[in-house]
């Protein structure tokens, strides 16, 4: 029996093997592009921009291709926000620009030079959690955790955006206050996906947050 | 992904100028439709002019009391709008019935007009699809294709697939304009009942926009008033584009508007079917649906539609 420790090893090899052949596939540089006139940028393939990510202002020099979810990750090792599906349709890469949450997956990083980045990383530590998080913990919102970077981003937000008025599919006076309940917090979370279908507990956690913000 | 330059410009004009003049390029506006196509290579533009920060993302007040919309306007930010949400509440609905609340705090309303298909076939680059690849066929209608999510009406033997807005359907039932400023600077209304082009032979035509023309505004005409739905209809509760989607503003004394989503290549609406409001749902589909060419597994379509706006005309 193959000792776990060695598995992981393994398992970690292939990773970065497939990664690299992911990326070589994924990031063709210009020049092996048809040559076709049509098919040749017009000016530079990279940009430089500076993003503030979780306060402290960072620039990088990416290529253009790059999204902001894998500068995150690959440029900045920020790799507590996730890549799941990388098409904007389970949510794992959810963060905050200028305060909103949106898909990282399906930003460019260069769209985003002066903005503010918040990850997970600058929303809490272990030593130091978020109420989100520690509620999470608390109402055992995730079993395997890999949706859990996002759901928590997405629920810190989706908390604030009922409290800003911003109506939802299951609001009902468009022109009155919104009430916090079962059916707000689970329309307003469902473009963050849990495989392990954590969703009551996750819907625990997020009515516990806002009742105790209340 | 392919690679490509990036540009910012200095205003909406020198946009349009700089995407007539670079060929393959193509404007970036909130990019989660474009950037989601491009993984694919679907969508391979050499050359990407970012258009956030023109200015463009404001909501105005027009001189006969209508709204200017600002292109950038996140979907967010338009269904939260209070005059949106008092004066032209069907917007908020369909805007508010779309997407995720990831998406709609990036998607931008002229982006909303001109996102593709979600049709499996024009996703899939293993099959053929008149649209993405011009006469190679189409895969939807070939023997056995899943076509359940696709185009009963306004479609052609070339292209089934439809158009996947909601908020273009509450537009449409609001009788939008769509303002742009083409290469040259000059400013053109095009009323969005004539934007989206039907397929025909040429289902890679989409709209009516010319080579680097640019969207900047979307005008609404003053309030009608009446009571406002949208009603969608869909395979799951909550983030899924719609089977089938409909727009209603009902006057009290009966009369009306009704627009339809989820089964055209556009917003379908017309000035027949809106006649027959007073007479009940049924009348309205006997003319907004007639000559619809289902397949046989989207024909349950026509009924859906029809048992969706009586459902809505109940309600009151």
């Amino acid at each position: 029996m193959t000792p776990p420790i060695e598995f992981e090893i393994r398992r970690r090899t292939l990773l970065a093997g497939s990664a690299a052949i992911a990326m070589s596939a994924g990031l063709r540089p210009a020049s092996a592009q048809d040559g076709a006139a049509a098919s040749t940028p017009a000016g530079d393939s990279t940009t430089t921009v500076t993003l503030t990510v979780n306060g402290e202002p960072r620039e990088l020099t990416v290529d253009n291709r790059v999204t902001l979810l894998d500068a995150l990750r690959e440029h900045l090792e920020l790799t507590g926000t996730k890549k799941g599906c990388d098409h904007g349709q389970c949510g794992a890469c959810t963060c905050t620009v200028n305060g909103e949450r949106i898909n990282s997956c399906l930003s460019l990083a260069v769209m985003h030079d002066g903005d503010e980045v918040e990850t997970i990383e600058g929303i809490g530590t272990p030593e130091q959690m978020d109420p989100m998080q520690a509620a999470f913990v608390e109402n055992d919102g995730f079993q395997c955790g890999y949706c859990t970077p996002g759901q928590i981003s997405s629920a810190r937000k989706v908390i604030e955006e009922i409290r800003a008025g911003i109506p939802s599919h299951v609001t009902g006076d468009l022109n009155a206050e919104i009430a916090i309940t079962d059916a707000e917090i689970r329309e307003r979370m469902s473009g963050n996906i849990c495989r392990c279908g954590a969703y009551a507990n996750i819907l625990a956690a997020i009515t516990q947050v806002a009742e105790d913000q209340a | 992904m392919r690679a490509f330059s990036y540009e910012k410009v200095a205003d909406p004009a020198a946009a349009a100028a700089r995407a007539a003049e670079v060929e393959g390029a193509k404007f970036l506006a909130g990019g989660t439709n474009l950037l989601d196509l491009m993984k694919l290579e679907i969508e391979t533009p050499v050359h990407l002019i970012d258009v956030n920060g023109l200015g463009l993302d404001e909501v105005t007040e027009t001189e006969d009391g209508g709204l200017r919309i600002g292109t950038l306007v996140t979907n967010t930010a338009l269904s939260a709008d209070e005059r949106v949400r008092r004066d032209y509440p069907v917007l908020t609905r369909a805007i508010a019935a779309g997407a995720s609340g990831q998406l709609r705090n990036k998607a931008t309303t002229g982006g909303n007009l001109l996102q593709r298909t979600r049709c499996p076939y024009f996703y899939d680059t293993a099959m053929p699809c008149n649209k993405r690849e011009p006469g190679s066929g189409c895969g939807a209608l070939t023997e056995g294709a899943f076509s359940r999510q696709l185009g009963v009406i306004g479609t052609s033997d070339n292209c089934i697939a439809t158009h996947p807005s909601d908020m273009a359907v509450a537009m449409r039932v609001l009788d939008a304009t769509v303002e742009t400023v083409t290469p040259n600077g000059m400013t053109r209304r095009i009323p969005l009942e004539e934007f989206h082009l039907l397929p025909g032979d040429t289902p890679q035509e989409e709209n009516a926009l010319m080579p680097g023309e640019l969207i900047t505004h979307v005008t609404l005409p003053a309030p009608v008033g009446g009571t406002q739905k949208y009603h969608k209809a869909r395979d799951r509760a909550s983030y899924a584009f719609a089977l089938v989607s409909v727009a209603l503003i009902r006057q009290p004394d009966g009369s009306g508007r009704v627009a339809l989503g989820g089964v055209a290549p556009k917003p379908w609406r017309s000035d027949e079917a809106d006649a027959e409001l007073p007479n009940g749902a049924r009348a309205v589909m006997a003319h907004l649906l007639e000559g619809a060419r289902p397949t046989e597994e989207n024909a349950f379509k026509i009924t859906l539609a029809e048992r969706a706006l009586a459902a809505m005309l109940a309600e009151e």
